[in-house]
């Protein structure tokens, strides 16, 4: 459903050339959960940017659920990662201004949902998160993980392909970490496909597979791992 | 449907930060308020001199002698009513006169002339009746007195065979005009007597029958371009050229009035237009900051899926909400402003509607115009850069 085919992604510094991912090939299954390790610096954000439809390759191919993503509009993107995205970052992200519903809603009028479908989907993703109850609350007035299992909502609510985490213990203690980590499981379950990026070997380890991503070159790992 | 929700963020947006969106507002809300206070002032002021102006008729033509080489007499005046275009001709002999009755007095103007007066000016008679041509045969010391004149100087309008006292000499008053309007009082001064004209010859040494100083004619169909023109080869006829014959047209004035009257509203418009603008460019620079700081937001929209059309309406539709906010209470400011004007000078403005829609109008350009290029700014930034954005 993911598949990479001598990707480079190449940023031109100063006149001087750098090599942010490099020949990238990589397939990942439907409803597979894979971790992508590495240092910070290693070209994970510019692997996850890509993936995640938030950039182009300079070449290659990128083909997501069978669409070659190439040389798309900022427009098509916009479509592309409204529909088959479901991003979860470090800090969160939410809009601030916003409560948690108006936050969950907001992939889903932009998807042009009309308002009763809206309202249960909302509904729905907020309640698996068990965050419901505090739907009309603004993320100021969340914790860490609240605001992580709202943004986890948003991105269940718009029903995408593909979950695109990106470090989303990063900001969060232990133990909350690990209740967020618990969601992902559960999704994974359903039968969702993962994407989780993550310099943090013990938080990688719980995907069935990591690739691991090293100075802009990708390391497909093939074995499989039982869950923890 | 995106529209609505663009609407509802807008407004929401506008609601979190009261203090700056009213002080962005306030350049569109004084623009506004000085465009259609500057303009319903001179439309109202025109409608209303226009008013006056038409009361004193508009088929209307007066000519004026310059007493030395040109000279009516009474008979000659009599021979203008031959002219094809002329419907009525009356002689005036003018002067300024105390008056007094009872309560009060002052000063009137007082015009000698012949009952044909009174259908040229379209004068109209409440109480009594108007000179008749009898008064003239016996050059009886009778008056009709304009409304202001009766009520202020006798305290009631219905004055009929009461007496005044001008310059010294009696008259009995015939008839009371209706009241006009306060420009026309503004215009002519409250107090006019109309006397018999070969009485009003008694009243000032030296007015004479044998010349007189003004002649008020009125044309057939209104036409009177074809009556001046008939006046000027009358009097080219008798007295060589019409050099020294002032020749009046009453259309004429109002036309050139109409002419100052609209340049005054496009000048007073125009600097206020520049008000206008100077908040528009307000509304860009606050729109830009906004853009500035909710560059995170833009980021996360993006990355859900906003398409960068959303972001510019969104934007867009931010920026008009404001001038539009502005533009309503700078009209509601406006008809307050024009009712206190109108309770202070007892006179009565209201606002002038094609100024209001103009304002409506130049307000959304405004908006549009200056939220255009914030609004672009936010719509094409990058997801990723907008996202790592401090």
């Amino acid at each position: 459903m993911i598949v990479f085919k001598n990707v480079s992604k190449v940023y031109n510094m100063g006149g001087e050339q750098v090599r942010a991912l490099w020949n990238a090939n990589i397939h990942i299954k439907q409803g597979e959960f894979v971790s992508v390790v590495g240092p910070s610096g290693s070209g994970k954000s510019t692997l996850m940017n890509i993936v995640g439809c938030l950039d182009v390759a300079s070449s290659g191919q990128y083909i997501l659920d069978g669409i070659p993503i190439d040389r798309y509009s900022e427009k098509q993107l916009a479509i592309v990662r409204n529909k088959k995205i479901g991003f979860i970052f470090q800090n969160f992200n939410l809009i601030q201004t916003m409560t948690a519903e108006e936050n969950v809603e907001l992939p889903l009028i932009y998807q042009g949902v009309g308002k009763s479908e809206r309202r249960a989907r909302v509904k729905e993703a907020l309640e698996k998160v068990d965050i419901y109850s505090r739907r009309l609350h603004t993320p100021g007035q969340l914790s860490g993980g609240q605001q992580q299992r709202v943004a986890i909502a948003r991105a269940m609510a718009s029903k995408p392909s593909l979950f695109l985490a990106d470090e989303p213990t990063g900001n969060l203690d232990q133990a909350t970490g690990a209740q967020i980590m618990s969601i992902f499981r559960e999704l994974h379950k359903q039968g969702n496909t993962i994407v989780l990026i993550t310099h943090d070997d013990k938080v990688a380890m719980q995907a069935d597979r990591s690739i691991r991503i090293m100075d802009g070159i990708v390391t497909e790992t093939r074995e499989e791992r039982s869950q923890i | 449907m995106i529209f609505f929700q663009s609407m509802k963020m807008a407004f929401s947006s506008i609601r979190t930060k009261k203090l700056r969106s009213f002080l962005t507002m306030l350049g569109i809300i004084i623009g506004v308020f000085s465009l259609v206070v500057l303009v319903s002032l001179v439309s109202g002021a025109t409608d209303n001199i226009k008013t006056a102006v038409n009361e004193l008729g508009t088929d209307l033509v007066t000519v004026d002698d310059d007493g030395e080489s040109v000279v009516f007499t009474m008979e000659y005046i009599e021979t203008l009513t031959d002219l094809p275009h002329a419907d009525k001709v009356a002689p005036v002999i003018y002067s300024f006169d105390m008056i007094s009755g009872p309560q009060d007095k002052g000063t009137a103007i007082t015009y000698g002339t012949t009952p044909d007066f009174m259908a040229i000016q379209g004068l109209n008679v409440v109480y009594g009746r108007f000179l008749m041509t009898p008064d003239n045969d016996n050059h009886s010391s009778v008056a009709v007195v304009s409304n202001a004149t009766a009520v202020d100087l006798f305290g009631r309008e219905n004055v009929i065979g009461e007496t005044l006292t001008v310059s010294g000499r009696p008259y009995m008053i015939v008839g009371v005009l209706k009241s006009s309007n306060d420009f026309a009082n503004l215009l002519m001064g409250k107090y006019q007597i109309y006397i018999p004209i070969t009485s009003a010859v008694r009243l000032s040494s030296n007015a004479r029958m044998s010349s007189i100083p003004e002649i008020y004619l009125s044309a057939v169909d209104s036409d009177t371009s074809a009556l001046v023109e008939e006046l000027e080869a009358e009097f080219t006829d008798k007295f060589g050229s019409t050099e020294d014959v002032y020749i009046f047209n009453q259309s004429q004035i109002s036309s050139a009035m109409d002419k100052i009257t609209g340049a005054l509203s496009l000048l007073l418009g125009g600097i206020a237009a520049i008000s206008l603008l100077v908040g528009g460019i307000g509304i860009m620079n606050i729109m830009l900051v906004s853009v500035t700081e909710r560059t995170r937001e833009i980021g996360i929209r993006k990355a859900i899926g906003a398409r960068p059309g959303v972001i510019l309406l969104q934007f867009l539709i931010e920026a008009m909400t404001l001038s539009l906010i502005g533009c309503m209470i700078g009209l509601v400011l406006s008809w307050l402003g024009l009712q206190v004007i109108n309770i202070i000078g007892n006179v009565s403005f209201s606002i002038s509607i094609p100024v209001a829609i103009v304002a409506v109008v130049f307000s959304s350009g405004v908006g549009i115009l200056f939220g255009l290029y914030p609004a672009r700014k936010a719509a094409a930034m990058k997801p990723i850069d907008a996202l790592r954005y401090n």
